[in-house]
Protein backbone atom coordinates (compact mmCIF):
# COMPACT_ATOMS: atom_id res chain seq x y z
CA UNK A 1 0.00 0.00 0.00
CA UNK A 2 2.69 2.26 -0.23
CA UNK A 3 1.80 4.36 -2.73
CA UNK A 4 -1.88 4.90 -1.46
CA UNK A 5 -1.31 8.99 -1.07
CA UNK A 6 -0.99 9.56 -4.96
CA UNK A 7 -4.34 8.01 -5.92
CA UNK A 8 -6.96 10.94 -5.90
CA UNK A 9 -9.04 8.04 -4.85
CA UNK A 10 -7.60 5.91 -2.23
CA UNK A 11 -10.32 4.80 -0.52
CA UNK A 12 -11.92 3.27 -3.74
CA UNK A 13 -8.44 1.95 -4.73
CA UNK A 14 -8.59 0.01 -1.13
CA UNK A 15 -11.73 -0.90 -1.84
CA UNK A 16 -11.01 -2.30 -4.97
CA UNK A 17 -7.95 -4.42 -4.20
CA UNK A 18 -10.67 -6.25 -1.31
CA UNK A 19 -12.64 -6.56 -3.67
CA UNK A 20 -10.63 -8.55 -6.28
CA UNK A 21 -9.07 -10.31 -3.60
CA UNK A 22 -12.05 -11.78 -2.73
CA UNK A 23 -12.61 -12.96 -6.16
CA UNK A 24 -9.42 -14.93 -6.11
CA UNK A 25 -10.01 -18.74 -5.84
CA UNK A 26 -7.46 -20.34 -3.34
CA UNK A 27 -4.83 -21.91 -4.86
CA UNK A 28 -5.24 -20.59 -8.62
CA UNK A 29 -3.21 -18.39 -10.46
CA UNK A 30 -4.15 -16.02 -12.55
CA UNK A 31 -1.95 -14.32 -15.18
CA UNK A 32 -3.50 -11.07 -17.41
CA UNK A 33 -1.80 -9.31 -20.14
CA UNK A 34 -2.19 -5.53 -20.64
CA UNK A 35 -1.47 -5.23 -23.89
CA UNK A 36 -0.48 -1.52 -24.13
CA UNK A 37 2.50 0.26 -23.24
CA UNK A 38 0.39 3.15 -21.75
CA UNK A 39 -1.02 0.80 -19.18
CA UNK A 40 2.82 -0.81 -18.58
CA UNK A 41 3.66 2.73 -17.57
CA UNK A 42 0.66 3.10 -15.19
CA UNK A 43 1.37 -0.48 -13.15
CA UNK A 44 4.79 0.56 -12.53
CA UNK A 45 4.45 4.12 -11.97
CA UNK A 46 2.09 3.37 -9.48
CA UNK A 47 3.37 0.09 -7.82
CA UNK A 48 -0.54 -1.44 -8.87
CA UNK A 49 1.49 -5.00 -8.41
CA UNK A 50 1.56 -4.17 -4.84
CA UNK A 51 -2.41 -4.09 -4.94
CA UNK A 52 -2.85 -7.22 -6.31
CA UNK A 53 -2.83 -10.96 -4.11
CA UNK A 54 0.25 -12.90 -5.17
CA UNK A 55 -1.48 -15.15 -7.40
CA UNK A 56 -2.51 -12.13 -9.87
CA UNK A 57 0.40 -10.68 -12.23
CA UNK A 58 0.14 -8.88 -14.89
CA UNK A 59 2.21 -9.45 -17.76
CA UNK A 60 3.55 -6.95 -20.68
CA UNK A 61 2.59 -6.94 -24.08
CA UNK A 62 3.73 -6.04 -27.86
CA UNK A 63 1.25 -2.59 -27.79
CA UNK A 64 4.74 -0.14 -27.89
CA UNK A 65 5.13 0.63 -31.78
CA UNK A 66 8.40 1.66 -31.31
CA UNK A 67 9.32 -1.77 -29.86
CA UNK A 68 8.32 -4.24 -32.55
CA UNK A 69 10.05 -2.54 -35.30
CA UNK A 70 12.76 -4.56 -36.71
CA UNK A 71 16.25 -3.65 -37.39
CA UNK A 72 16.14 -4.50 -40.77
CA UNK A 73 13.22 -1.53 -41.48
CA UNK A 74 15.92 0.76 -39.72
CA UNK A 75 17.97 -0.03 -42.09
CA UNK A 76 16.32 0.14 -44.45
CA UNK A 77 14.73 3.87 -43.62
CA UNK A 78 18.63 4.83 -43.25
CA UNK A 79 19.37 3.24 -46.89
CA UNK A 80 16.16 5.84 -48.09
CA UNK A 81 17.81 8.48 -45.85
CA UNK A 82 20.94 8.50 -47.83
CA UNK A 83 19.82 9.40 -50.75
CA UNK A 84 21.51 12.83 -51.38
CA UNK A 85 18.19 14.12 -52.42
CA UNK A 86 15.82 12.91 -49.35
CA UNK A 87 14.83 14.90 -46.31
CA UNK A 88 13.67 11.69 -43.72
CA UNK A 89 11.44 12.67 -41.21
CA UNK A 90 10.44 10.75 -38.06
CA UNK A 91 9.07 10.46 -34.82
CA UNK A 92 11.41 11.41 -31.94
CA UNK A 93 10.59 8.16 -30.68
CA UNK A 94 11.96 6.58 -33.27
CA UNK A 95 15.52 8.08 -33.26
CA UNK A 96 17.21 6.23 -31.39
CA UNK A 97 15.88 2.58 -31.78
CA UNK A 98 19.40 1.03 -33.00
CA UNK A 99 18.83 -0.97 -36.54
CA UNK A 100 21.77 -3.02 -37.91
CA UNK A 101 23.99 -0.35 -38.67
CA UNK A 102 23.53 2.30 -35.72
CA UNK A 103 19.83 4.46 -35.19
CA UNK A 104 18.98 7.68 -37.03
CA UNK A 105 20.63 9.87 -34.69
CA UNK A 106 23.89 7.63 -35.83
CA UNK A 107 22.84 8.31 -39.47
CA UNK A 108 21.97 12.15 -39.11
CA UNK A 109 25.75 12.61 -37.44
CA UNK A 110 26.92 10.80 -40.42
CA UNK A 111 25.89 13.84 -42.85
CA UNK A 112 22.14 12.35 -43.78
CA UNK A 113 19.17 14.47 -43.66
CA UNK A 114 17.26 13.15 -41.10
CA UNK A 115 14.14 15.66 -38.83
CA UNK A 116 12.20 15.13 -36.05
CA UNK A 117 8.67 16.18 -36.79
CA UNK A 118 5.47 15.71 -33.87
CA UNK A 119 2.84 15.35 -36.48
CA UNK A 120 3.20 13.47 -40.33
CA UNK A 121 1.41 17.05 -41.35
CA UNK A 122 4.81 18.38 -40.18
CA UNK A 123 6.50 16.51 -42.81
CA UNK A 124 3.62 17.50 -45.65
CA UNK A 125 4.67 20.91 -44.70
CA UNK A 126 8.49 19.90 -44.75
CA UNK A 127 7.71 19.03 -48.47
CA UNK A 128 5.67 21.51 -49.50
CA UNK A 129 8.62 23.84 -48.79
CA UNK A 130 11.58 21.97 -50.10
CA UNK A 131 10.36 21.48 -53.54
CA UNK A 132 13.85 20.30 -55.06
CA UNK A 133 14.08 17.80 -52.15
CA UNK A 134 12.35 14.39 -51.99
CA UNK A 135 10.31 14.45 -48.14
CA UNK A 136 9.80 10.94 -46.97
CA UNK A 137 7.74 10.02 -43.23
CA UNK A 138 9.06 7.09 -41.47
CA UNK A 139 5.32 6.08 -40.78
CA UNK A 140 5.14 4.11 -37.70
CA UNK A 141 2.31 2.75 -34.85
CA UNK A 142 -0.68 0.65 -34.42
CA UNK A 143 -3.91 2.27 -35.46
CA UNK A 144 -3.63 4.88 -33.31
CA UNK A 145 -1.13 6.58 -35.53
CA UNK A 146 -2.22 4.63 -38.88
CA UNK A 147 -5.28 7.32 -39.55
CA UNK A 148 -3.09 9.63 -39.66
CA UNK A 149 -0.52 8.81 -41.98
CA UNK A 150 -3.63 8.26 -44.01
CA UNK A 151 -4.95 11.67 -44.19
CA UNK A 152 -2.03 13.20 -44.70
CA UNK A 153 -1.26 10.96 -47.86
CA UNK A 154 -4.45 11.89 -49.04
CA UNK A 155 -4.20 15.40 -48.34
CA UNK A 156 -0.69 15.25 -50.38
CA UNK A 157 -2.56 13.51 -53.09
CA UNK A 158 -5.38 16.45 -52.94
CA UNK A 159 -2.30 18.97 -53.22
CA UNK A 160 -0.48 16.98 -56.05
CA UNK A 161 2.56 16.68 -54.11
CA UNK A 162 5.02 14.49 -56.13
CA UNK A 163 7.96 14.94 -53.82
CA UNK A 164 5.98 13.50 -50.30
CA UNK A 165 6.27 9.44 -49.51
CA UNK A 166 5.88 7.14 -46.59
CA UNK A 167 8.09 4.70 -45.45
CA UNK A 168 4.98 2.58 -44.39
CA UNK A 169 5.76 0.47 -41.22
CA UNK A 170 2.59 0.75 -39.52
CA UNK A 171 1.36 -2.66 -37.49
CA UNK A 172 -1.94 -3.92 -36.22
CA UNK A 173 -2.89 -4.96 -33.06
CA UNK A 174 -4.97 -7.85 -33.39
CA UNK A 175 -2.53 -10.62 -35.07
CA UNK A 176 -0.04 -9.69 -32.46
CA UNK A 177 -2.52 -10.20 -29.61
CA UNK A 178 -2.95 -14.00 -32.08
CA UNK A 179 0.38 -14.70 -32.51
CA UNK A 180 0.90 -14.02 -28.32
CA UNK A 181 -2.17 -16.46 -28.05
CA UNK A 182 -0.74 -19.18 -30.44
CA UNK A 183 2.50 -19.48 -28.28
CA UNK A 184 2.94 -21.84 -26.00
CA UNK A 185 5.27 -20.35 -24.30
CA UNK A 186 2.48 -18.13 -21.70
CA UNK A 187 -0.81 -19.39 -20.77
CA UNK A 188 -2.61 -16.21 -20.05
CA UNK A 189 -6.32 -16.01 -18.41
CA UNK A 190 -7.48 -12.46 -19.97
CA UNK A 191 -6.48 -9.00 -20.89
CA UNK A 192 -6.46 -5.61 -20.84
CA UNK A 193 -7.42 -4.16 -23.56
CA UNK A 194 -5.31 -1.22 -25.02
CA UNK A 195 -7.25 2.40 -24.77
CA UNK A 196 -5.93 4.42 -27.53
CA UNK A 197 -5.86 1.76 -30.39
CA UNK A 198 -9.47 0.66 -29.42
CA UNK A 199 -10.54 4.49 -29.87
CA UNK A 200 -9.72 3.75 -33.18
CA UNK A 201 -10.87 0.03 -33.80
CA UNK A 202 -13.88 0.05 -31.07
CA UNK A 203 -14.01 -3.15 -29.26
CA UNK A 204 -15.42 -5.75 -31.92
CA UNK A 205 -12.63 -6.38 -33.36
CA UNK A 206 -11.59 -8.36 -29.80
CA UNK A 207 -14.57 -10.78 -30.28
CA UNK A 208 -12.58 -13.55 -31.49
CA UNK A 209 -10.80 -13.24 -28.08
CA UNK A 210 -13.42 -14.45 -25.50
CA UNK A 211 -15.44 -15.95 -28.63
CA UNK A 212 -12.89 -18.63 -29.93
CA UNK A 213 -9.96 -18.26 -27.42
CA UNK A 214 -12.19 -18.60 -24.60
CA UNK A 215 -10.58 -15.32 -23.09
CA UNK A 216 -11.77 -12.63 -21.62
CA UNK A 217 -11.08 -8.63 -22.42
CA UNK A 218 -11.56 -5.31 -20.46
CA UNK A 219 -10.56 -2.58 -22.55
CA UNK A 220 -8.88 -0.01 -19.80
CA UNK A 221 -8.10 3.62 -19.04
CA UNK A 222 -4.90 4.62 -17.89
CA UNK A 223 -5.58 5.73 -14.57
CA UNK A 224 -4.14 3.35 -11.57
CA UNK A 225 -8.07 3.31 -10.80
CA UNK A 226 -9.17 2.24 -14.36
CA UNK A 227 -6.53 -0.82 -14.27
CA UNK A 228 -7.30 -1.96 -11.20
CA UNK A 229 -10.98 -1.86 -11.92
CA UNK A 230 -10.10 -3.78 -15.17
CA UNK A 231 -8.59 -6.59 -13.14
CA UNK A 232 -11.81 -6.70 -11.33
CA UNK A 233 -13.95 -6.69 -13.79
CA UNK A 234 -11.65 -9.48 -15.75
CA UNK A 235 -11.70 -11.89 -12.53
CA UNK A 236 -15.62 -11.26 -12.17
CA UNK A 237 -15.82 -12.95 -15.26
CA UNK A 238 -14.02 -15.73 -14.72
CA UNK A 239 -16.01 -16.21 -11.25
CA UNK A 240 -19.18 -15.85 -12.95
CA UNK A 241 -18.28 -18.37 -16.03
CA UNK A 242 -18.48 -15.71 -18.53
CA UNK A 243 -16.16 -14.72 -21.04
CA UNK A 244 -16.80 -11.34 -22.93
CA UNK A 245 -15.40 -8.10 -24.04
CA UNK A 246 -15.88 -5.95 -22.25
CA UNK A 247 -15.38 -1.35 -21.87
CA UNK A 248 -13.99 0.24 -19.19
CA UNK A 249 -13.17 2.82 -20.90
CA UNK A 250 -16.18 3.78 -22.87
CA UNK A 251 -15.75 7.87 -21.61
CA UNK A 252 -12.94 8.18 -24.44
CA UNK A 253 -13.58 4.77 -26.20
CA UNK A 254 -17.20 4.08 -28.40
CA UNK A 255 -17.94 0.48 -29.21
CA UNK A 256 -17.94 0.33 -32.87
CA UNK A 257 -14.54 2.98 -32.92
CA UNK A 258 -13.87 5.51 -34.88
CA UNK A 259 -15.58 4.79 -38.32
CA UNK A 260 -13.83 7.99 -40.32
CA UNK A 261 -10.67 7.10 -39.23
CA UNK A 262 -11.10 3.17 -39.96
CA UNK A 263 -12.55 4.45 -43.54
CA UNK A 264 -9.38 6.45 -44.55
CA UNK A 265 -6.87 3.68 -43.12
CA UNK A 266 -9.01 1.45 -45.88
CA UNK A 267 -9.42 3.91 -48.44
CA UNK A 268 -5.18 4.26 -48.32
CA UNK A 269 -3.65 1.20 -46.88
CA UNK A 270 -4.41 -2.93 -47.06
CA UNK A 271 -2.92 -5.85 -45.17
CA UNK A 272 0.69 -6.60 -46.45
CA UNK A 273 0.94 -10.32 -46.47
CA UNK A 274 3.39 -11.12 -43.64
CA UNK A 275 5.78 -8.24 -41.85
CA UNK A 276 8.69 -9.15 -39.36
CA UNK A 277 8.07 -8.05 -35.88
CA UNK A 278 11.19 -7.18 -33.26
CA UNK A 279 11.63 -10.34 -31.22
CA UNK A 280 8.04 -12.02 -32.23
CA UNK A 281 9.11 -13.00 -36.05
CA UNK A 282 6.92 -12.95 -39.20
CA UNK A 283 3.55 -12.47 -38.54
CA UNK A 284 0.95 -12.59 -41.54
CA UNK A 285 -1.40 -9.75 -41.74
CA UNK A 286 0.18 -7.98 -39.34
CA UNK A 287 1.00 -4.63 -40.99
CA UNK A 288 -0.25 -1.64 -43.39
CA UNK A 289 1.07 -1.26 -46.48
CA UNK A 290 -0.01 1.68 -48.98
CA UNK A 291 -2.09 0.71 -51.57
CA UNK A 292 -1.38 0.71 -55.04
CA UNK A 293 -3.97 3.57 -56.11
CA UNK A 294 -1.07 5.63 -53.70
CA UNK A 295 1.97 3.94 -54.76
CA UNK A 296 3.32 7.89 -56.06
CA UNK A 297 2.98 8.16 -51.85
CA UNK A 298 5.27 5.18 -51.29
CA UNK A 299 8.61 5.42 -50.39
CA UNK A 300 8.86 1.59 -50.74
CA UNK A 301 8.10 1.91 -54.79
CA UNK A 302 9.82 4.96 -54.93
CA UNK A 303 13.24 3.72 -53.51
CA UNK A 304 15.20 1.21 -53.76
CA UNK A 305 14.27 -0.47 -50.09
CA UNK A 306 17.09 -2.97 -49.54
CA UNK A 307 15.11 -4.73 -47.56
CA UNK A 308 17.56 -6.86 -45.65
CA UNK A 309 16.72 -8.78 -42.75
CA UNK A 310 19.23 -8.26 -39.48
CA UNK A 311 18.87 -10.44 -36.95
CA UNK A 312 18.45 -9.08 -32.90
CA UNK A 313 21.67 -8.92 -31.22
CA UNK A 314 22.09 -12.32 -28.89
CA UNK A 315 22.12 -10.82 -25.81
CA UNK A 316 18.84 -9.21 -26.38
CA UNK A 317 15.31 -10.92 -24.94
CA UNK A 318 12.90 -8.44 -26.34
CA UNK A 319 11.07 -10.97 -28.15
CA UNK A 320 10.18 -12.99 -24.73
CA UNK A 321 9.65 -9.49 -23.00
CA UNK A 322 7.26 -8.04 -25.74
CA UNK A 323 5.37 -11.95 -25.72
CA UNK A 324 5.43 -11.42 -21.34
CA UNK A 325 7.47 -14.38 -21.15
CA UNK A 326 10.06 -12.37 -19.41
CA UNK A 327 9.98 -9.61 -16.90
CA UNK A 328 12.34 -6.54 -17.92
CA UNK A 329 14.56 -7.54 -15.36
CA UNK A 330 15.18 -10.96 -15.94
CA UNK A 331 17.09 -9.94 -19.70
CA UNK A 332 20.46 -10.54 -18.63
CA UNK A 333 21.66 -7.13 -20.08
CA UNK A 334 18.75 -5.01 -18.15
CA UNK A 335 19.99 -1.89 -16.34
CA UNK A 336 24.05 -2.77 -16.99
CA UNK A 337 24.68 -3.28 -20.86
CA UNK A 338 20.80 -2.00 -22.07
CA UNK A 339 20.14 1.20 -20.26
CA UNK A 340 17.72 3.81 -21.70
CA UNK A 341 21.29 5.63 -22.51
CA UNK A 342 22.66 2.79 -24.62
CA UNK A 343 19.64 0.46 -25.71
CA UNK A 344 20.28 -2.73 -27.04
CA UNK A 345 16.75 -3.34 -27.40
CA UNK A 346 13.71 -1.53 -28.36
CA UNK A 347 11.85 -1.91 -25.63
CA UNK A 348 14.44 -0.03 -23.55
CA UNK A 349 14.63 3.27 -26.25
CA UNK A 350 10.23 4.05 -25.94
CA UNK A 351 9.17 5.39 -22.98
CA UNK A 352 6.16 2.98 -23.48
CA UNK A 353 8.60 0.29 -23.61
CA UNK A 354 8.34 -1.89 -20.76
CA UNK A 355 12.34 -2.07 -19.78
CA UNK A 356 11.98 1.66 -19.84
CA UNK A 357 9.00 2.17 -18.01
CA UNK A 358 10.84 -0.42 -15.63
CA UNK A 359 14.17 1.12 -15.83
CA UNK A 360 13.12 4.37 -14.57
CA UNK A 361 10.11 3.26 -12.29
CA UNK A 362 10.09 0.34 -10.77
CA UNK A 363 13.63 0.26 -9.16
CA UNK A 364 12.00 -0.30 -5.92
CA UNK A 365 9.92 -2.85 -6.91
CA UNK A 366 12.57 -4.43 -8.68
CA UNK A 367 15.12 -4.20 -5.55
CA UNK A 368 12.09 -5.47 -3.66
CA UNK A 369 11.81 -8.60 -6.47
CA UNK A 370 16.11 -8.81 -5.77
CA UNK A 371 15.78 -9.15 -2.11
CA UNK A 372 12.74 -11.38 -2.31
CA UNK A 373 14.89 -14.04 -4.64
CA UNK A 374 18.28 -13.48 -2.74
CA UNK A 375 16.15 -14.43 0.99
CA UNK B 1 3.98 9.93 -29.91
CA UNK B 2 1.71 7.11 -28.65
CA UNK B 3 0.72 9.92 -25.73
CA UNK B 4 -2.79 11.76 -26.51
CA UNK B 5 -2.47 15.15 -25.51
CA UNK B 6 -5.94 16.76 -24.02
CA UNK B 7 -6.60 19.98 -26.03
CA UNK B 8 -9.39 22.92 -26.23
CA UNK B 9 -10.81 23.81 -28.67
CA UNK B 10 -10.82 27.63 -29.38
CA UNK B 11 -11.87 28.41 -32.87
CA UNK B 12 -13.10 26.46 -35.68
CA UNK B 13 -10.96 27.42 -38.75
CA UNK B 14 -13.11 27.50 -41.71
CA UNK B 15 -10.17 26.80 -44.56
CA UNK B 16 -11.48 23.77 -46.11
CA UNK B 17 -8.61 21.77 -44.44
CA UNK B 18 -10.23 20.83 -41.34
CA UNK B 19 -8.11 22.55 -38.90
CA UNK B 20 -9.29 24.28 -35.48
CA UNK B 21 -6.88 26.24 -32.94
CA UNK B 22 -6.60 24.34 -30.04
CA UNK B 23 -5.26 25.49 -26.73
CA UNK B 24 -2.66 22.94 -25.57
CA UNK B 25 -0.97 23.15 -22.28
CA UNK B 26 -1.35 26.92 -22.61
CA UNK B 27 -0.30 27.33 -26.21
CA UNK B 28 -2.27 27.63 -28.96
CA UNK B 29 -1.86 24.97 -31.88
CA UNK B 30 -3.75 24.41 -35.30
CA UNK B 31 -5.18 20.27 -34.72
CA UNK B 32 -6.65 18.77 -37.43
CA UNK B 33 -9.92 17.67 -36.90
CA UNK B 34 -10.71 15.97 -40.64
CA UNK B 35 -11.11 12.27 -38.13
CA UNK B 36 -14.05 13.85 -35.79
CA UNK B 37 -16.16 14.15 -38.86
CA UNK B 38 -19.11 12.83 -37.50
CA UNK B 39 -19.17 14.93 -34.18
CA UNK B 40 -19.99 18.15 -34.13
CA UNK B 41 -17.38 20.17 -32.53
CA UNK B 42 -17.73 23.88 -31.02
CA UNK B 43 -15.26 25.94 -28.98
CA UNK B 44 -15.25 25.04 -25.62
CA UNK B 45 -14.96 20.94 -26.65
CA UNK B 46 -12.05 19.01 -25.12
CA UNK B 47 -10.09 16.55 -27.39
CA UNK B 48 -7.29 13.96 -27.28
CA UNK B 49 -4.81 14.98 -30.05
CA UNK B 50 -2.61 12.14 -31.44
CA UNK B 51 0.31 13.32 -33.69
CA UNK B 52 -1.40 16.69 -34.62
CA UNK B 53 -4.96 15.07 -35.33
CA UNK B 54 -7.71 15.55 -32.81
CA UNK B 55 -8.68 11.03 -32.43
CA UNK B 56 -11.50 11.33 -29.90
CA UNK B 57 -14.14 13.86 -28.48
CA UNK B 58 -13.76 13.86 -24.25
CA UNK B 59 -14.81 15.60 -21.72
CA UNK B 60 -13.31 18.27 -19.74
CA UNK B 61 -13.10 15.47 -16.33
CA UNK B 62 -11.45 13.44 -18.58
CA UNK B 63 -9.25 15.76 -19.94
CA UNK B 64 -7.89 16.53 -16.55
CA UNK B 65 -7.30 12.83 -15.73
CA UNK B 66 -5.33 12.53 -19.03
CA UNK B 67 -3.24 15.72 -18.12
CA UNK B 68 -2.28 14.07 -14.87
CA UNK B 69 -1.59 11.21 -16.79
CA UNK B 70 0.70 12.63 -18.51
CA UNK B 71 2.55 15.20 -16.06
CA UNK B 72 3.10 11.47 -14.19
CA UNK B 73 4.93 10.18 -17.48
CA UNK B 74 7.35 12.48 -16.96
CA UNK B 75 10.35 13.51 -19.55
CA UNK B 76 8.18 11.45 -22.49
CA UNK B 77 5.18 14.40 -22.03
CA UNK B 78 7.88 17.02 -21.74
CA UNK B 79 9.41 15.89 -25.06
CA UNK B 80 6.41 15.28 -26.34
CA UNK B 81 5.21 19.11 -25.49
CA UNK B 82 8.61 20.36 -27.34
CA UNK B 83 7.70 18.42 -30.56
CA UNK B 84 4.04 19.79 -30.67
CA UNK B 85 5.98 23.31 -29.97
CA UNK B 86 8.05 22.79 -33.09
CA UNK B 87 4.85 21.85 -35.29
CA UNK B 88 3.21 23.94 -37.46
CA UNK B 89 0.97 22.18 -39.94
CA UNK B 90 -1.43 25.29 -40.73
S1 LIG C 1 16.86 -5.07 -21.29
FE1 LIG C 1 17.30 -4.31 -23.35
S2 LIG C 1 17.82 -6.11 -24.54
FE2 LIG C 1 16.86 -6.85 -22.65
S3 LIG C 1 14.72 -7.10 -23.22
FE3 LIG C 1 14.92 -5.04 -22.40
S4 LIG C 1 15.32 -3.71 -24.17
FE4 LIG C 1 15.63 -5.84 -24.82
Amino acid sequence: MRFVDEFRDAATARALATKIAGLCEPGRQYKFMEVCGGHTHTIYKHGLEDYLPETVSLVHGPGCPVCVIPMGRVDDAIAIAEHPDVIMTSFGDMMRVPGGRGSFFDSKAAGTDIRMVYSPLDSLKIARNNPDKQVVFMAIGFETTAPSTAMTVLRAAQEKLDNFSIFCNHVTIIPAIKAILDSPDLRLDGFIGPGHVSTVIGCKPYDFISAQEGKPLVCAGFEPLDILQSVYQLLLQLKEGRCEVENQYSRVVPWDGNPKALEVIGEVMELRPYFEWRGLGFISHSALQVREKYASFDAEKIFNVPGVRVADPKACQCGEVLKGVLKPWECKVFGTACTPETPIGTCMVSSEGACAAYYNFGRFSRERVKEATHT
Amino acid sequence: MCLGIPGEVVELLDDGRDLAMVSVAGVRRAVNIGLLHEEKLAPGDWILIHVGFALSKIDEREAQAALDWLQGVGDAYTDELEALATSDIT
